[in-house]
């Protein structure tokens, strides 16, 4: 009995702290429409600025508290409201999705960069006192903790219902634009409400730390208790919320105390929140179709086939040559690259053609490896069946919650990668617990491939193949199908569309995709664990592919080789690693808004190079020669008309910029449709 | 003759490459009201959109007080005396009665003034201060959307189509609150399909057709020009 | 038994009830208006019968079955297809594809076998923008996309059009040989249900008139005998003095440039009486 007391207090202690940080992602969502993934990660930077100006900076703990919640985090949030977020809840969740992703990522990469791992503490608050409850004790902190949401409840409450801002804040939940005529300042509400959410944060962070310790992804991943407390809420009631927040404590404290600490139910504990988060969702209601929502995608043109087929042509060359003249370890590289890209194709897929974010594209592959280990069958066979079990599995997951939007799919994709991280890919039956399976390496028509070189080269084929079908997909009626529906989804029910299914079907492929490169890259290393895809990697996987260029083949290839390098270039020096984080993360934060990324910027240079120079190379050259074989190394101004051609490939989809830019573009694109 | 209140010239405005103001021009003399009246998509509604902020024009000016106030922020319009009443519901339906009348107040007058003068007017918003907005009939809101009118004291004020989709005895009770404010001293630009209701508290009036102002004078004249497109003439 | 029965209907928004009980029908082989001034619910309509949107109360049928819980798209299948008063043209493909999306959908997975390019051609002809065939949907006249969205939807062939004011944006002639096309698909054997402004263009083509009116049905019949309808007057003068509103041929020219005569619904404010009509 007194254990059953002691699992309460403790689980309500947890929902306090968890209803503490969700009501700050309800506020800052209600408001600007940002759902803030970032929120858990904003929370554990400011647990590490408390335990820097206490313990590096020797300041009094009240002062450095103060400091904390009063003037680094409102400030911070003041600032990203300013700068970051500001206009994101108007455009596509996918962006705001990928901006917010990218502050994840860039602040997790800044905490390692500013604060090198090392042992860190943080005494709880009050530690000397406790009190006695029947038989159980209550911390002093456990106290403060429940306190604090108690004091965080009540101030919201008068905040938002007996202030004139606070007012101001829930009418621009209703009607932004009214607000204005009214005179109000959406602006300034959002700067507060994410002054006041990135502090509710920094609350949570600072009473958690001292029970989770001081950790970059532990504290940052509590965020997903949050994500589910919130989702309760329907992401607008704060009241709800914090009952989402105490049923989930409540949750996790009674599952950690009662489930068995044997077999797969065990797992369970660890994911009870990816669990509630996943439930949540299902149970939300139809979301209806919308008329008159964003449109106008600008369109680049697609590539010829004889385009296609020159610059397939010369990546398979460039390995040919790599896998003849590499080392080992060189080649392995080479076909982590391939892996990444191929995984980097299926969101081209996903997000750069349908608008759809994941998560969890590197569990998607890890479900490939896993089930071509498993089966056995190192052949085309095996490896087919593992690509169409990642599709069955992409397509479970978001079956669902097809009746929902995009952020609900991207926040499941999260809890479904969560759950297959903590329970399935550590269970016995998969790879076991920090395990590792034997996978055997592809047999095509019974002829082994045995060689390094040669299996990289098999990759890259299958890299080009995959484009391929994508570029053809593209072109085709499926392709067009996508575009109409990014444009008008009412008008694609009217017509007849089923969406949902669409959408599922969607998923499914694009899951396949990922998983058949998993597959590969089993093949390729011969062993393969959980460790190979850990669900965090996801995330700096989809930022890449948009910073290089999510709408294009060109992007993904180049995305592929960035990820690769990642950990190269880290090992050399440790240091490096959170710096890149941060780059990648804060670079996408600003690249995130356009989604044809580097690629894009290419194909300007490319076509400028053209433009400039192609019409004084022709003039000076009477008959052209005939163009050598094109060569990745060669700058795009050097042969302007090549490197036209290689980005021409991808940028197939552009960006909901708006409708006025494009203008230009609709000439030359009808042009060489005619 | 003094400075229009509201001085509109040559304005052009698109959305995307459709062009829907095409060159208007209109001047709302002070302490006067005007009509705007105009088929479905002549550019009633975008105009007033441009007017008070809300889009940005691509042409022209507009000058308010004699002050070109051309593509402000419409929360600073707002602020120095434009009050504008929306199409459609513009109350916020999830804050009570009380709440939508403390945001008022940003306009420039003090809460407790703007709570006293709408609960003179409209005794019935007393009596629901504490209901929300979006529960009361659409007769109910545009009243409590009309005290912000009232309250505010604005220099200009911009109303757009009151009477969607209410009965007409409301209507003309509404309208009756227009001509009280009028009398009051306060300009009016009032767009609006009821043509009869608003010439009769008018003192001028526009028709507006393909993103022009096409016609302009007396209410008695305009009435006479539009009583003609009535169910396709033959009555 | 109707193709189309909208049955009791009501929508509420919040505080606002956009229809109200309303009831009405749609034949097949008759072009049905259904007229009314701004803000009756008119769209609203529409968007119940299409489902878009569901109805707080109230049953629509199709073709003899209630299709109350039957989603969107499945309508389309069972030969509903609408056009929109707020444009939802596929912006960012030409014309030709637009057309080709609304048969690839149409016709599933036999449309991934099938060309279908002499299809899209014949469709385009018929409303009259072959012309505009390899423009960007997003850059055509607000006319030419409404008649783009009606191709579309003869690509499903439907048995019920709902057209949601079709006719603006096109001129005199265009209008003409639109109200003939009307006539074709009705003659085809399939239903219109039209919502529109031009009386004009109402008078001379439905077979049958539903006013609506604060979310009402006030008047349905003959258009004869719509124009003549004292309560019709009333919604939409205000006053049932007739004489008022009749025409005067020399007030039609004081309009300069654009004839704005045939558009304007004008609905003056209205005395009490129009409730005991009720």
């Amino acid at each position: 009995m007194s254990s059953f007391v002691s699992f309460t207090i403790f689980g309500l202690v947890s929902g306090a702290a968890y209803a503490i940080a969700a009501s700050g992602l309800v506020l800052t969502y209600t408001t600007t429409r940002v759902f803030n993934i970032a929120h858990g990660a904003f929370g554990m930077v400011m647990a590490f600025v408390y335990w820097d100006f206490v313990t590096r900076q020797g300041f009094p703990t009240w002062v450095s508290l103060a400091l904390v919640l009063l003037v680094v985090a409102p400030a911070t949030g003041w600032l990203v409201a300013r700068f970051v977020t500001k206009g994101l809840g108007e455009g596509p969740v996918s962006v705001a999705l990928v901006v917010t992703v990218g502050l994840f990522v860039g602040l997790i990469g800044l905490a390692q960069q500013l604060w090198p791992p090392a042992a860190r503490y943080v005494a709880p608050f009050w530690p000397e006192k406790s009190f006695q409850i029947g038989e159980t004790f209550i911390t002093g902190h456990q106290v403060i903790t429940i306190l604090c949401s108690v004091v965080v409840a009540v101030l919201l409450y008068l905040l938002l219902n007996r202030t004139r801002i606070g007012t101001a804040m829930r009418a621009s939940v209703d009607n932004p634009e009214l607000l204005k005529l009214f005179g109000g300042r959406p602006e300034r509400v959002a700067s507060l409400s994410w002054a006041i959410g990135i502090s509710l944060a920094a609350l949570a962070g600072v009473l958690l730390v001292s029970v989770v310790g001081l950790d970059y992804y532990a504290l940052t991943l509590l965020v997903i208790n949050a994500y589910a407390a919130a989702m309760l809420g329907r992401l607008k009631s704060l009241p709800l919320t914090f009952a989402g927040a105490m049923a989930l404590g409540l949750l996790t404290s009674y599952a950690s105390a009662y489930l068995p600490t044997e077999g797969l139910l065990n797992s369970v504990r660890n994911v009870v929140p990816a669990l509630f988060l996943f439930a949540v969702i299902v149970l939300m209601p139809q979301a209806q179709l919308r008329i008159g929502q964003v449109k106008g995608i600008v369109s680049a043109p697609l590539p010829s086939l004889t385009k296609c087929l020159g610059w397939a042509g010369a990546l398979l060359a460039f390995v040919a040559l790599l896998a003849g003249w590499r080392s080992e370890a060189d080649l392995l590289l080479v076909g982590t690259a391939a892996t990444y890209a191929i995984v980097m194709l299926s969101l081209v897929l996903l997000t750069g053609y349908g608008g759809h974010v994941s998560l969890a594209q590197l569990t998607f592959a890890g479900v490939g490896a896993l089930a071509y280990a498993k089966l056995e069958q190192p052949n085309l066979y095996g490896l087919l069946l593992s690509a169409l079990i990642a599709a069955g599995v992409g397509a479970l997951v978001a079956l669902p919650v097809l009746r929902l939007t995009g952020l609900y799919l991207a926040l499941s994709t999260l809890a479904f990668a969560s759950i297959m991280d903590k329970m399935i890919f550590q269970a016995d039956f998969a790879f076991g617990f920090n395990g590792t399976l034997p996978a055997g390496r592809l047999g095509i028509l019974g002829l082994s491939i045995e060689s390094t070189g040669a299996y990289v080269f098999t990759m890259a084929v299958f890299l080009v193949l995959v484009a391929f079908g994508l570029l053809l997909l593209r072109r085709g009626v499926i392709g067009r199908m996508l575009i109409a529906m990014r444009d008008s989804p009412a008008a694609c029910g009217t017509l007849g569309l089923d969406i949902r299914w669409f959408r599922v079907g969607l998923f499914g492929m694009s899951a396949g995709i990922a998983g058949l490169a998993g597959a590969l890259f089993a093949g390729l290393r011969g062993t393969i664990g959980s460790a190979d895809f850990q669900s965090f990697n996801s995330l700096p996987l989809l930022l890449l592919a948009v910073v290089f260029g999510v709408t294009s083949v060109t992007g993904a290839v180049l995305g592929g080789t960035g990820l690769m390098l990642l950990p190269v270039l880290s090992s050399g020096d440790p240091q490096l690693g959170g710096l890149l984080f941060a780059i990648i993360g804060f670079g996408a934060v600003f690249a995130g808004r356009d989604p044809n990324g580097l690629a894009n910027l290419l194909f300007r240079l490319g076509r400028m190079g053209e433009s400039r120079l192609g019409s004084q190379i022709r003039a000076k050259l009477p008959v052209l020669p005939g163009r050598g074989e094109p060569d990745p190394d060669q700058g795009p101004v050097d042969d302007g008309s090549v490197e036209v051609a290689l980005l021409d490939n991808g940028s197939a989809v552009g960006p909901v910029d708006g409708p006025v830019e494009p203008v230009r573009e609709v000439g030359a694109h009808v042009a060489t449709r005619g | 003759m003094s400075v229009p209140i509201l001085e509109v010239v040559d304005l052009h405005a698109a959305y995307g490459r459709i062009e829907v103001l095409r060159g208007v021009d209109l001047a709302v003399p002070k302490g006067a009201v005007m009509a705007l009246l105009g088929p479905n998509g002549a550019g009633k509604s975008t105009l007033v959109k441009v007017i008070s902020g809300q889009k940005k024009a691509t042409d022209g000016d507009i000058h308010l007080g004699g002050v070109n106030v051309r593509n402000a922020a419409p929360e600073e319009l707002a602020r120095i005396g434009l009050c504008t009443v929306p199409e459609g519901r513009s109350v916020f339906p999830n804050l009570t009665v009380q709440e939508n009348l403390t945001l008022m107040s940003y306009a420039g007058v003090p809460a407790e003034a703007v709570l006293e003068t709408a609960f003179t007017y409209f005794p019935r918003l007393l009596e629901r201060r504490s209901q929300l907005a979006g529960t009361m009939s659409g007769g109910e809101q545009q009243m409590l959307a009309m005290s912000r009118a009232l309250a505010s004291d604005p220099a200009l004020l911009l109303l757009d189509e009151l009477s969607m989709g209410l009965a007409p005895l409301i209507v003309d009770e509404l309208y009756d609150t227009v001509a009280q404010i009028a009398s009051s001293g306060v300009s009016i630009l009032c767009i609006e399909q009821f043509a009869r209701t608003a010439l009769r508290v008018s003192d001028y009036a526009a028709v507006m057709s393909g993103g022009r102002v096409v016609a302009s004078g007396e209410p008695d004249e305009i009435m006479e020009t539009m009583s003609d497109v009535i169910l396709g003439g033959a009555a | 038994m109707s193709l189309l029965e909208v049955d009791d209907v009501v929508v509420q928004f919040g505080g606002v009830t956009a229809v109200n009980h309303a009831s009405f029908t749609a034949e097949a082989g008759r072009i049905t208006g259904l007229i009314g001034p701004n803000g009756a619910g008119k769209t609203t309509c529409f968007n119940v019968i299409s489902g878009l949107q569901k109805p707080t109360e109230g049953k629509v049928r199709f073709d003899g079955k209630t299709v109350n819980s039957t989603p969107v798209h499945r309508r389309s299948k069972r030969g509903m297809a609408r056009t929109f008063q707020r444009l939802e043209a596929f912006g960012s493909l030409t014309v030709r594809d637009n057309v080709r999306v609304a048969l690839d959908i149409h016709r599933g997975l036999a449309g991934l076998v099938k060309p279908g390019r002499a299809d899209i051609d014949a469709l385009l002809e018929r409303v009259g923008i072959a012309g505009y065939a390899q423009e960007r949907a997003d850059s055509i006249p607000t006319g030419t996309a409404r008649l783009l969205e009606l191709a579309r939807c003869l690509a499903g062939d439907p048995k019920l059009l709902l057209l949601d004011e079709p006719s603006s944006g096109l001129d005199e002639t265009e209008t003409d040989s639109f109200g003939d096309l009307l006539k074709d698909l009705a003659a085809e054997g399939r239903g219109v249900l039209m919502v529109e402004h031009d009386m004009d263009l109402v008078m001379a083509v439905c077979d049958v008139i539903h006013v609506l009116d604060f979310g009402q049905v006030i008047a349905s019949g003959l258009p004869t005998a719509i124009r003549s309808d004292p309560l019709v007057q009333k919604a939409y003068l205000g006053y049932s003095d007739v004489e008022e509103s009749e025409m005067s041929d020399e007030t039609r020219h004081d309009l300069p440039a654009v004839d704005v005569t045939t558009e304007i619904p004008v609905v003056a404010g209205a005395v009490g009486t129009r409730e005991a009509g009720r």
